[in-house]
C-alpha cells in the first residue's frame, strides 16, 4: 500500500495555514446534513465532538461509561506544555516543536509535530475561558513549571489533577452540546465493529453494554478517540477498563497500525507489591523537580534511607546527566532505574525499586510549599503504601504508561480508511518513539478543538456519500459475526477466568517485550503469544449470558483483541533492529547504555496491514524526512 | 486475612435484590478493596456463577466510577478516598463486611453494586459549563485570578461525581455535587455571565430527578473522597438566593 502523509507544501511555520486556506469548506447551512460518528469522549473524543458539533454538524458520540468525565484522561496529573513564554525563558513554538521531535528521538512527522506546538497556545486560552482553574500566582497570572525534557518552564497545571480539569472544561463543553441537542449521547456502548461502505468508513457496531444488545449506528464519518493500548502489558497505568478493541477492530477492517513497539514506560510509579495487584499508580513527573533520585551505593545496605550518610549514596541521574539532572526524559529515566535494580542496587523488600527523596527540597522550601505543590499526590502515595513521604523517601519504579504506537493516520488525521479519523493517543502521529512529559493532553485537545474541525469538513466537503441506513448487508454481516464470537466466548466451558490469561499475557509482554528487548527474547515471546491465545479460546471461563450487564464478557473481548496486538506488537520490536525512545533493543546502545539509532534503516514509520490472524502483517513504510530538525543522538548530559 | 462477605446482588434494575454471603480466604492487607472483589469474581467464574458488577476505572480515585456501601460508610472506612483506595489493612482477620450499592431514589440500582448516575449528566447538561465556544478566545492571561480564588475554584473542581455525597445524606440529596459546581463557575470571572440562569436551571433538574433536600447534617462532606466543603453549599444557596431577587 503507497503511503500518503498529505503533508502540505511550504515552509514549515507555513504549512498548517496554507493548508487551512487550501482545504474545502462545508457551507454552514449543509453541516447539519451530515452525520458524524465519535467513539471514546476522554479529552479527544469530547474536544472534537462538542467542536464538530458548535460548527453545526450532526454528532453521535459513544462512551462506554456512564460519563465523559469517566474517561482515562482524568487521571493525568501533571500539566500541559504551550510555548507561550510566560516565564521569559526564552521559550518558542520552534522550541517546543524541536524539544518535541527530540524528545520522540527523531522518529515523529515533522510537519504534524510543528503544528501540534503552533496550537497549543489556543487550547490554554480556550480551557481559561471554560473555567479550567489552573495554577495561578497572587496577582493572577497563569503559572508554570517545568518538566522533563525541557530547559524552560512550559507546563500549566492545576495541582497533580490538571487531566481531571481538562477533561471536565472538554466534558462541560459536551454537556452544552448535549443539552442544545446537537450532540446525541449514548453511555454504556461499546464499539466492535468498524462499518464499512463502498471503501469509505460509514458507521459502527455496538454492544449496549446495559442490555446486552448489539446496536448499528450509520454515518459519513467516523472518529475513533479510543485511547491506547497499554493494558496489552495487563499491569499498567491505564484504567482497568482501557483497551484497544475499537482501534484493533478497524485495524481489522483495513486501516494500518504503525510503530506498536513504541510504548512508554513512566519511571515514577508506586512498585509492585504482590501477585494480587490488578494496576499499577504513577506518581506525576512533576515530582521530578523536586525530588532527588538515589540508590544506595553499597548493594546490601539494610540501612534505613535517613541513616544512609550523603556520600553512600548515588544519586545517579544527576551523576549522569549533569545538565538535565533528574528531569531527563521519561524513557532515559525509567531505562536507568531499571539497570540500576538489575544490577543489585534496588531498595525496598523486593529490591525493584528506587528512591525518590524530598528531604532536600522540605528543607530549602518548608513542608507546607511542599505540600501545596504535590499534597494530593503524596497522600496517594500514602494510602497506598502506608508510608508517610514527608518523614521517608518514596519508592518508585517504573510502569507502562503510555502508547506512541496507534492507527496509522495522515496530516489530516485520517487513517487509511477513508472517513476514518482518529485522534489522541489512539493514533501514532505526533510523539515518535517517546512522549514528553504533558504532551498528551496537549495532542488530545489539540486534535480535537483544532485540527479535526477543520480537516472533517475538507473531507465531507470533498467526497460524496451513498445514502444508507442500517439494514445494508455490512452491518447485518458484521453483526452476525460479533454474535458469533460472543456466543463461542460464552458457551466455551473453560477453567480459567479472563484476568488469569490476560495477567499471563502481560507476564509476556513485560518480560521479553517491555523495558528492554532482544531478538531472542521477541522471538520466544512470538512462540509464546499464539500459543496462550490458542489456549484461552479453548479454556476460557465466562460466565453469565449476553442479553445482560456482563463486565466478564466485555473483559474476554477486550483481552482477546490483546492477544493479537501483543502480537504485532512484537513482531514490530523485533523488525526495529535500532533502539529509540521507548523501544529499547539490548543489542542496539551505545558505550554508555543509550538508545542507539540507525537512520539510515530505521528512519520510518512502520505501518503493518493486516491479513489475517494467523497470517504475518504486511509492513508498509513511511519515509521520515528531517528538514528542519538536524538528525543526532539524543544528549541529556 | 479470612473474612465474610455480604454483598448486594440484585441481577437487574426490574427484578428483586437480596444479601449473599461469601467467605473469603487469603486476603492479603496490602490487596486493595476492589483487588479482593477481583480475587471473589475469579472464584465465582471458575465455579460458572455470575461475577459480582461494580464500576470502577481508574483505580487511583479520580475516575469516580467505583463507589459502594461499605460496613454503612460511602466508600467505606477511612476519609478522603474513593473505595478504590481503600486497602484491606483498614480490616482485621475474621470481619464481616457488608457491601451494598449507593441507595437514592435518583440512582437506580443497574445490576449487584452498580447504579444508574446519569441523572447527574442531566443536571450537567443544564448548565454545570461556560457558553464559550472554540476559537477566537483572548490570551489566558488577559483573564487575571488572585491565587485564593483559583484555589477556592479548584477545590469545588475537584468533584469527582461519584456520588457519595447522596448515598451518604439521609434525605438522598445532591446539593454537594450541585454547589460544588456552580461554586466554581461563581468564583471565577469566567462563569459570572451566565451565573443566574445556571444555578437556577441546575438546582430545578436536581429536583426534577428527585435529589432530596439539604438539612445540614454534613454528612456529605464527611464522605466526599475529595473532601468538598459544604461552604461550598451555602454558595450556592446565596447564589439562588441572588438570582430570585
Amino acid at each position: 500500500m503507497k503511503l500518503n502523509s498529505k503533508i502540505p507544501e511550504g515552509p514549515i511555520e507555513k504549512k498548517w495555514s496554507n493548508h487551512k486556506f487550501h482545504m474545502k469548506l462545508v457551507n454552514p447551512a449543509n453541516r447539519r446534513k451530515y452525520n458524524i460518528i465519535v467513539v471514546g469522549t476522554g479529552l479527544a473524543g469530547s474536544s472534537a465532538a462538542a467542536t464538530l458539533a458548535e460548527l453545526g454538524y450532526n454528532v453521535h458520540a459513544f462512551c462506554y461509561h456512564e460519563s465523559p468525565r469517566r474517561a482515562h484522561s482524568i487521571a493525568a496529573q501533571g500539566g500541559i506544555n504551550a510555548p507561550k513564554n510566560y516565564s521569559n525563558d526564552g521559550d518558542s513554538v520552534y522550541r517546543l516543536f524541536y524539544d518535541t521531535i527530540k524528545g520522540g528521538d527523531y522518529r515523529a512527522r515533522e510537519a504534524n509535530v510543528y503544528r501540534l506546538a503552533e496550537v497549543s497556545g489556543s487550547i490554554i486560552d480556550q480551557c481559561v475561558a471554560q473555567g479550567v482553574p489552573f495554577a495561578r500566582d497572587y496577582a493572577g497570572y497563569l503559572d508554570n513549571r517545568s518538566f522533563g525534557g525541557a530547559q524552560v518552564a512550559r507546563t500549566f497545571y492545576a495541582r497533580g489533577q490538571t487531566g481531571q480539569q481538562l477533561l471536565l472544561g472538554a466534558y462541560s463543553a459536551l454537556c452544552r452540546q448535549i443539552d442544545a441537542g446537537t450532540v446525541k449521547f449514548y453511555e454504556r456502548r461499546e464499539m466492535l465493529d468498524l462499518i464499512v461502505v463502498d471503501g469509505q468508513a460509514r458507521g459502527i457496531l455496538a454492544r449496549n453494554l446495559v442490555t446486552g444488545k448489539l446496536e448499528s449506528y450509520a454515518a459519513d464519518a467516523v472518529v475513533l478517540a479510543t485511547g491506547g493500548y497499554g493494558n496489552v502489558f495487563y499491569l499498567s497505568t491505564n484504567a482497568k477498563a482501557s483497551n484497544a478493541t475499537a482501534a484493533w477492530r478497524a485495524y481489522k477492517k483495513g486501516a494500518l497500525f504503525a510503530n506498536p513497539c513504541y510504548t512508554q514506560i513512566h519511571p515514577t510509579c508506586i512498585p509492585v507489591s504482590g501477585t494480587h495487584q490488578s494496576k499499577l499508580t504513577l506518581m506525576s513527573e512533576s515530582l521530578r523537580n523536586d525530588g532527588r533520585i538515589w540508590v544506595p551505593k553499597n548493594k546490601d545496605d539494610q540501612r534505613s534511607p535517613k541513616d544512609i550518610p550523603e556520600n553512600e549514596r548515588d544519586y545517579y541521574l544527576e551523576r549522569l546527566y549533569p545538565s538535565f539532572g533528574n528531569l531527563v526524559p521519561r524513557d532515559v529515566a525509567s531505562r536507568r532505574a531499571k539497570e540500576m535494580c538489575d544490577n543489585g542496587y534496588g531498595v525496598g523488600a523486593t529490591k525493584m525499586s528506587v528512591y525518590l527523596d524530598f528531604s532536600d527540597a522540605i528543607k530549602r522550601l518548608g513542608k507546607e510549599a511542599i505540600k501545596q505543590k504535590y499534597g494530593n499526590l503524596f497522600d496517594m502515595y500514602k494510602q497506598i503504601t502506608a508510608e508517610d513521604p514527608y518523614e521517608v523517601p518514596m519508592r518508585i519504579y517504573p510502569a507502562v504508561h503510555y502508547t506512541m504506537g496507534g492507527l496509522w493516520v495522515d496530516y489530516n488525521l485520517m487513517s487509511t480508511i477513508p472517513g476514518l479519523f482518529v485522534l489522541g493517543e489512539a493514533n501514532f502521529s505526533d510523539h515518535g518513539a517517546n512522549r514528553l512529559g504533558a504532551s498528551a493532553l496537549m495532542q488530545g485537545l489539540a486534535d480535537g478543538y483544532f485540527v479535526i474541525p477543520y480537516t472533517m469538513g475538507d473531507y465531507l466537503a470533498s467526497n460524496t456519500f451513498k445514502k444508507i441506513d442500517t439494514e445494508h448487508s455490512a452491518f447485518k454481516d458484521s453483526e452476525s459475526a460479533v454474535e458469533k464470537t460472543i456466543a463461542t466466548l460464552l458457551e466455551n466451558n473453560g477453567t480459567k477466568a479472563v484476568d488469569e490469561y490476560h495477567r499471563e499475557l502481560g507476564k509476556i509482554m513485560w518480560d521479553y517485550v517491555g523495558m528492554g528487548r532482544n531478538k531472542k527474547g521477541l522471538q520466544k515471546a512470538l512462540e509464546l503469544i499464539p500459543q496462550l491465545r490458542e489456549e484461552f479460546w479453548k479454556n476460557v471461563k465466562v460466565s453469565g449470558s449476553a442479553a445482560e450487564i456482563n463486565t466478564e464478557l466485555e473483559k474476554a473481548q477486550r483481552v482477546a483483541d490483546f492477544f493479537e496486538l501483543g502480537e504485532l506488537l512484537a513482531t514490530d520490536a523485533l523488525h526495529r533492529e535500532e533502539s529509540c525512545g521507548g523501544h529499547f533493543r539490548e543489542e542496539y546502545q551505545t558505550e554508555e547504555g543509550e538508545a542507539k539509532r540507525n537512520d539510515k534503516k530505521f528512519s520510518y514509520v512502520a505501518a503493518w496491514e493486516f491479513k489475517g490472524v494467523d497470517k504475518k502483517p504486511t509492513l508498509n513504510k513511511e519515509p521520515l524526512a528531517f528538514e528542519e530538525v538536524h538528525l543526532a543522538q539524543r544528549s541529556y548530559k | 486475612m479470612k473474612l465474610t462477605l455480604q454483598i448486594w446482588r440484585q441481577k437487574s434494575k426490574d427484578e428483586q435484590g437480596t444479601f449473599v454471603t461469601y467467605n473469603i480466604n487469603d486476603v492479603s492487607p496490602d490487596m486493595s478493596f476492589l483487588e479482593m472483589l477481583d480475587i471473589l469474581n475469579i472464584e465465582l467464574v471458575k465455579k460458572g456463577e455470575e461475577a459480582v458488577a461494580f464500576d470502577h476505572d481508574c483505580r487511583e480515585g479520580i475516575c469516580g466510577s467505583c463507589g459502594v456501601m461499605i460496613n454503612g460508610r460511602a466508600h467505606g472506612p477511612g476519609r478522603g478516598i474513593a473505595t478504590c483506595q481503600l486497602h484491606m489493612r483498614s480490616f482485621h482477620d475474621g470481619d464481616t463486611i457488608i457491601i451494598e450499592p449507593w441507595r437514592a431514589t435518583a440512582f437506580p440500582v443497574l445490576k449487584d453494586l452498580m447504579v444508574d448516575r446519569t441523572s447527574f449528566e442531566r443536571i450537567m447538561q443544564a448548565g454545570g459549563y461556560v457558553s464559550a465556544k472554540t476559537g477566537g478566545i483572548p490570551d489566558g492571561n488577559t483573564i487575571l485570578i488572585p491565587k485564593p480564588i483559583a484555589d477556592e475554584a479548584f477545590d469545588a473542581a475537584a468533584c469527582i461525581g461519584c456520588g457519595a455525597c447522596v448515598a451518604a445524606c439521609p434525605n438522598s440529596s445532591a446539593m454537594l455535587f450541585v454547589s460544588a459546581k456552580v461554586s466554581q463557575l461563581a468564583l471565577l470571572p469566567q462563569g459570572k455571565a451566565e451565573k443566574s440562569a445556571r444555578v437556577q436551571n441546575m438546582v430545578a433538574v436536581m429536583d426534577e430527578e428527585m435529589f432530596g433536600s439539604c438539612s445540614n447534617t454534613y454528612a456529605c462532606e464527611a464522605e466526599c473522597p475529595k473532601q468538598i466543603s459544604v461552604t461550598h453549599i451555602a454558595r450556592l444557596n446565596r447564589e439562588l438566593m441572588a438570582s430570585q431577587v
